[in-house]
């Protein structure tokens, strides 16, 4: 079996914050009865994380789970993990309306860190992007200038944004474009 | 611009965020139902100034169905509501009433 790569392979840039595709990361869309026990308990024994209410993502470094409406579900784990991981859940959930798919290798992710990281996104996203109104432990799905994205926060000063790997290069272009040295808006 | 409030997943979402799905609360007339009232399912829709009902889906968010109560003049929002009702709720009427004493839109006051 040849060995998979990430879309960019680790493509970085430095301006006003840093923005790297972050590499292979492990996902599941899960879609069901959110309020299921089943569900919940198989969601738990994958990440160690508990349900997520309406736009929260409990996330801790590649392992987590995320809310993207309401009867779905991106469940974040290690990649080499994703096959067994997806297998446990597959047969927790049998007798149970619900659907888990391995989404890893359909998918990029970037990171934006910096001091400006709330600026670089604020200007491809219609969304309110201040500290009072986006926090890490929020997830949030919108566009990214024309494509979807879907973004959360690991701390104050560094965001992560996932997109569809067939649009991988043009976020990456995007994300540069944004974060061009001396572009500071000074909003957030 | 438009801002409207998902039901779904409660974010205030911008225009460009949603995508217009037409009039809402359409009745289908579809096999067995008379020409007339098939040509009237398919091309008669209301075009009103004023008070409007709208179907909107959330497509960059979370992907849902809603409704919307607005006003195609000013562009003032209502209310929205939940895809699964044939009909608008009582509290979206109350508050078009409130603002619009005396509206109509289609068999619906």
């Amino acid at each position: 079996m040849s060995e998979p790569i990430s879309a960019l392979n680790h493509a970085s840039y430095d301006g006003i914050a840093k923005v790297q595709e972050c590499g292979l990361q492990g996902m599941i869309t899960l879609r069901g009865d959110l309020s299921d026990k089943v569900l919940a308990k198989a969601v738990k024994d994958a990440t160690g994380q508990k349900m997520p209410g309406q736009r929260e993502a409990f996330v801790d470094g590649e392992s987590g789970v995320c809310w993207m409406s309401p009867d779905e579900l991106l469940v974040l784990v290690p990649y080499v993990e994703v096959e067994a991981k997806l297998a446990a859940m597959t047969n927790a959930l049998s007798g149970t309306h619900a659907l888990a798919v391995n989404v890893s290798d359909a998918r990029a992710v970037f990171s934006i860190s910096g001091s400006s990281a709330r600026e670089v996104l604020g200007k491809l996203a219609p969304v309110e992007l201040s500290s009072k109104a986006f926090q890490p432990g929020q997830i949030r799905r919108s566009r990214l200038a024309q494509v979807a994205g879907a973004f959360w926060m690991d701390d104050d000063q560094t965001l992560r944004v996932v997109c569809f790997r067939s649009a991988a290069d043009y976020v990456f272009n995007l994300l540069k474009v944004a974060a061009q040295p001396g572009s500071e808006v000074g909003v957030y | 611009m438009l801002i409207l409030n998902c039901p779904y997943c409660g974010v205030d979402a911008e225009e460009t965020e949603l995508a217009a799905g037409g009039e809402a609360h359409l009745k289908r007339f579809g096999p067995g139902s008379s020409d007339d009232e098939f040509h009237d399912y398919l091309f008669m829709r209301e075009n009103p100034k004023g008070v409007h009902f709208e179907r909107w889906r959330h497509s960059n968010g979370c992907g849902k169905w809603f409704h919307a109560a607005r006003c195609t003049q000013t562009l003032e929002v209502f209310g929205t509501y939940s895809a699964q009702t044939t009909e608008p709720p009582k509290e979206i009427k109350d508050a078009i009433t409130a603002k619009r004493p005396g509206w109509t839109w289609r068999e619906y006051e």
